[in-house]
């Protein structure tokens, strides 16, 4: 399966990553509306430390941990795709324990999201990955 | 020669584009025959030409003189022929001299003096000047044309000659009496300039030592090929492809020492993909050739008709942009731009093919 | 503090509309001209700082940002414009020569802008390059003057050794030092996928990049950075720089802050310490010592590499042309003026030199008038566009061109001509790692293979229009340009007829 992979070798921190996830997930049509004036929560975050920094998003594990830990049956593995189904969470947190990347995380609401390859928005293909201005995120086969 | 210089730009002075007719014929026998088939094939091809230039080549005609350069030459005005008369002196011996017969044509008019000089280098002149004996009359030949006003060597080879003027080609062969020459090989040449000079050195053939050119078509390379050449000696004073390509010829095949074949690759070189599929030694000796004389290429459409002591070589441009038909009947070669003229005086050939773009149709007397 | 005598040039437009506050300007500038204000809630800029180089502009996503040319300016003086103005300011506060970099902003005449090229109609038939073969393969060499052939008769086929180039474009001399290891990668690997060649420049050739050998030209000057056998070996062919066009005859000078361990192990020099190129080569005093290095560079390399001199288009060039031609050089390099540089003095780049234009045609001509053209093959540079200028170059008798500042371009330099800052935002200029690895050289390889690729693809089509199938056939075919509004000398130099002629 094609998933979204990080090279810290060329990821310039520049956080662009972030903005345009809360765009496309957004449903907005414009970026400004979407984002001007708003604290943006983004299913990809970029961890920086000592010059080194790279973006983080789910890694759609094979074996997911979030997925084992819900306890309402919201997390789900289709085609190795993990998704969720936002109508059942009952926002326990469970899967933000479980999962090692600190790839979940509550919306405003306190419903938990997480990245879903862009599949569930009108973008289609990652636009972290289109939007990185240093390639520095691929969307591959591995 | 001054009274077109008011009307119109001469040949020479602006280059001039133009479409053509050409025919060779030739026998691989080396039997001699009249100017005549020429004539007859070229008219044909009446349409090819514009009545604005014509000519022939025979190889074979001066069995006699053998030996000796004949050159053949416009005067434009008696003091022309003294000068040049007097440069002729200082450089060669002039064996035998001639006004060149011709007989009136009502489609042939403002003829200049047309004169013919069987010569041979001046032996201390021509060891002084450290040249072969070819060399040291093609140097002559260019300083005429260039520097002698009014003076135009049309023919300078050995045993052959050119015979050209404006007008019809079938008018000029008339005009010069062509029937009374006999050869083992003719080429002609019908010219349709997109403009008038009107000049009767600029038509076809251009000839220097015993290659003589008739081409058909309009080369894009002309400046990359006219600006290599003239690096050598050569000038090119009438601007036109024939001319260059001549010299391109010389300097390869008599200068270079190229053969036929090796300098048919360099002026209508194979692609690089062709190469490529050669064996190793082609590829070396092919990208060699292209590469050493890569100015030399000459692209864009053209067919020519090359004249030599002893044979013919037809070639087209790389991607045959100008039509080429080879036939063959027992002894007797023919080339031409249309099988029509062919086939008018060799109704039944052996064998008709369309010769491939680059690939050089060459036929020499049998040995 | 004193008196700021300079307001700055330019002015940071930020759309207060479209600002999202997400700081990516912020980030991204090496200048750091923008700020987040927290108390007031939003972006502001110090213009003073900033340098044009639309670093921000590119990245910013909402495109709320703009940076305008100040309308600030001195009372109206045609002879003492502000830019005059400012610049004795400068020296009148530092004392000190006056520094730029790249190719020259000043209105000098652009002479590929006044020659026109011609077409194909009715009496020759134009080319469809997508329908015909169209041929743009280059060899660079000294050509045999005559033929041999062995006891059969056969061609000897052996020549003096020549580059062969897929299309007659190279990425000329620019050095590890003055631009980034990932710079130099992106030319590296583009030269390699395109079949041409990229130029070290004369900082030595770093260890990683000795696999794009057959790619590389590498460069000695007069500085000798990074020379050693292993170095010449290493590539397809040397080049010996004399000149550089933005800065005839002045040396280089790398400051020894941009030395870092790996700058200072490729030009086998000590870490922090200036690299200084002397004006001239302290063993080239004159032509026949030129003839000596490039014997000396021959007999190093076994005579298996071709031998490139590059020289500033200066007064005398051709004179100059003909002598390299007669020293046993392969290729001469001429770098026209308007060449770009890392830094140069100002007054020198904008006042040294002459244009490439007038340097090739009067070199061609020159080199043909003594008949030893073909001893050497022509490269030119200094400000090659596009497409149009290398089928112009070509035509007045190029064999090749080089091209640099198109090519950081293409790499995304948006000539700010801040260099000599080494504050590059855009990863090239510079070695200060966190602004290095914005150039990502997968990227910037591929951006320019996609550059050649389609001048490629528009030199064949104009070569097609022309009726000319192979670019040998263009070379020196200067019947295929017209100038349109050039002076009788001028056209007499450019050795071409007016429009309409």
């Amino acid at each position: 399966m094609k998933r979204v992979y990080v090279n810290e070798q060329w990821c310039l921190g520049c956080h662009l990553c972030e903005y345009y996830c809360a765009y496309a997930n957004s449903g907005q049509e414009s970026m400004v509306k979407a984002l001007k004036d708003k604290t943006i929560r983004a299913r990809i975050k970029v961890e920086e430390k000592d010059g080194i920094s790279f973006a983080v998003n789910c890694r759609h594990c094979t074996e997911p941990l979030c997925v084992k830990s819900c306890i309402a049956g919201a997390l789900t593995q289709k085609d190795g795709l993990i998704v969720i189904d936002q109508d059942k969470c009952v926002g326990c947190f469970s899967c933000i324990m479980a999962c090692p990347y600190g790839a979940l995380m509550p919306n405003e609401e306190g419903v938990m999201q997480k990245c879903e390859l862009c599949t569930t928005n009108s973008h289609m293909l990652p636009v972290c990955v289109s939007g990185c201005p240093n390639k520095a995120i691929v969307f591959e086969e591995r | 020669m001054e009274i077109h210089q008011k009307r119109m730009p001469l040949e020479g002075e602006e280059r001039f584009s133009s479409g053509c007719a050409i025919s060779g014929l030739f026998n691989k026998n080396g039997d001699r025959f009249s100017g005549r088939d020429a004539i007859t094939s070229i008219s044909v091809m009446h349409d090819r030409s514009n009545g604005l230039g014509g000519g022939f080549a025979g190889y074979g005609i001066y069995p006699e003189y053998k030996d000796f350069y004949a050159f053949h030459i416009f005067y434009y005005g008696n003091e022309a022929k003294r000068n040049c008369e007097e440069y002729l002196d200082e450089h060669f011996d002039l064996i035998n001299l001639s006004k060149i017969p011709t007989q009136k044509h009502h489609n042939i008019t403002d003829e200049p003096l047309i004169w013919r000089y069987f010569v041979t280098p001046l032996p201390t002149k021509l060891v002084n000047s450290q040249l072969d004996e070819k060399e040291y009359t093609a140097r002559c030949v260019i300083h005429i044309n260039t520097d002698i006003k009014g003076a135009y060597v049309f023919s300078s080879g050995k045993n052959m000659g050119v015979f050209k003027a404006v007008g019809y080609p079938e008018d000029v062969g008339e005009f010069y009496r062509l029937d009374d020459y006999k050869g083992y090989s003719w080429t002609v040449h019908g010219r349709y300039p997109t403009n008038t000079p009107g000049w009767w050195g600029g038509a076809h053939p251009f000839a220097l030592l015993d290659y003589s050119v008739v081409h058909n078509g309009e080369i894009s390379s002309y400046d990359a090929n006219r600006r290599f050449i003239e690096m050598y000696g050569y000038n090119c004073t009438l601007q036109t492809d024939t001319e260059v390509i001549t010299y391109m010829i010389d300097y390869l095949h008599r200068r270079q020492g190229l053969n036929f074949e090796e300098v048919a690759h360099v002026i209508a070189a194979p692609f690089w993909s062709t190469i490529g599929r050669k064996s190793e030694e082609e590829i070396a000796e092919y990208t060699y050739l292209r590469n050493t004389f890569a100015s030399m290429l000459i692209t864009g459409p053209f067919s020519i008709i090359l004249g030599f002591n002893g044979g013919l070589m037809a070639l087209n441009d790389r991607l045959k942009l100008r039509s080429l038909v080879a036939a063959e009947k027992g002894d007797m070669v023919y080339l031409a731009s249309e099988e029509a003229a062919i086939r008018i005086i060799e109704p039944n050939p052996d064998r008709v093919w369309h010769p491939s773009g680059g690939k050089p149709v060459i036929v020499t007397l049998n040995k | 503090m004193g008196i700021n005598y300079l307001y700055p040039d330019f002015e940071v437009h930020r759309d207060k509309d479209k600002c999202i506050n997400c700081r990516v300007c912020e980030r991204q500038c090496a200048n750091e001209v923008h700020a987040f204000d927290k108390e007031l809630n939003r972006m502001i800029a110090d213009d003073s700082k900033c340098v044009n180089c639309h670093r921000c502009v590119s990245l910013c996503p909402t495109h709320a940002l703009k940076i305008v040319k100040t309308d600030h300016h001195f009372k109206e003086n045609a002879n003492w414009k502000g830019e005059v103005i400012q610049d004795i300011y400068r020296q009148a506060e530092s004392g000190g020569v006056l520094l730029a970099s790249m190719g020259t902003p000043k209105d000098y005449p652009v002479y590929w802008d006044k020659m026109l090229i011609n077409a194909s109609q009715v009496t020759n038939p134009s080319i469809d390059p997508l329908r015909e073969p169209m041929e743009t393969r280059t060899f660079l060499g000294q050509k045999s003057t005559k033929i041999k052939r062995d006891d059969q008769g056969r061609l000897i086929t052996t020549t003096t050794p020549q580059l062969s180039l897929n299309i007659p474009i190279m990425f000329s001399a620019m050095s590890y030092g003055s631009i980034s290891y990932n710079a130099h990668k992106s030319l590296a690997m583009a030269a390699q996928e395109l079949g041409i060649f990229y130029n070290t420049g004369e900082g030595g050739l770093h260890e990683d990049f000795y696999q794009y050998g057959k790619n590389t030209i590498v460069q000695v000057a007069s500085g000798r950075f990074g020379v050693h056998p292993g170095y010449l070996n290493a590539g397809a062919a040397i080049e010996i720089k004399m000149g550089q066009g933005a800065k005839p005859g002045i040396g280089g000078h790398l400051p020894g802050s941009k030395i870092g361990e790996d700058i200072s192990k490729t030009r086998m020099i000590p870490e922090h310490a200036d690299a200084i190129s002397p004006a001239p080569h302290h063993d080239i005093y004159s032509i026949e010592d030129l003839r000596q290095l490039v014997f000396a560079l021959k007999e190093a390399t076994a005579y298996t590499k071709p031998i490139i001199v590059k020289v500033a288009a200066v007064h005398n060039i051709s004179a100059i042309a003909s002598g390299i031609a007669r020293s046993g050089a392969d290729i001469i390099a001429i770098d026209g003026f308007r060449g770009g540089t890392g830094a140069a003095p100002a007054r020198t780049r904008d006042n040294v030199g002459i244009p490439i234009e007038l340097a090739l045609a009067s070199v061609d001509s020159r080199l043909r008038q003594e008949g030893i053209r073909n001893n050497v093959s022509l490269v030119v540079g200094g400000s090659i566009r596009s497409s149009a200028d290398v089928i112009k170059a070509i035509a007045l008798g190029a064999d090749a061109i080089y091209v640099a500042t198109s090519a950081l371009l293409a790499l995304g330099c948006h000539l700010c001509r801040t260099c000599q800052n080494g504050k590059c935002n855009w990863g090239i200029a510079t070695q200060k790692p966190e602004l290095v690895k914005r150039l990502n050289p997968e990227v910037g390889s591929q951006r320019l293979v996609n550059l050649i690729t389609a001048w490629e693809h528009e030199i064949k089509e104009m070569m097609g229009g022309m009726g000319i199938n192979s670019i040998e056939a263009l070379r020196g075919n200067r019947l295929m340009l017209r100038g349109i509004g050039l002076n009788e000398t001028e056209l007499q130099i450019l050795g071409i007829s007016h429009a309409g002629q």
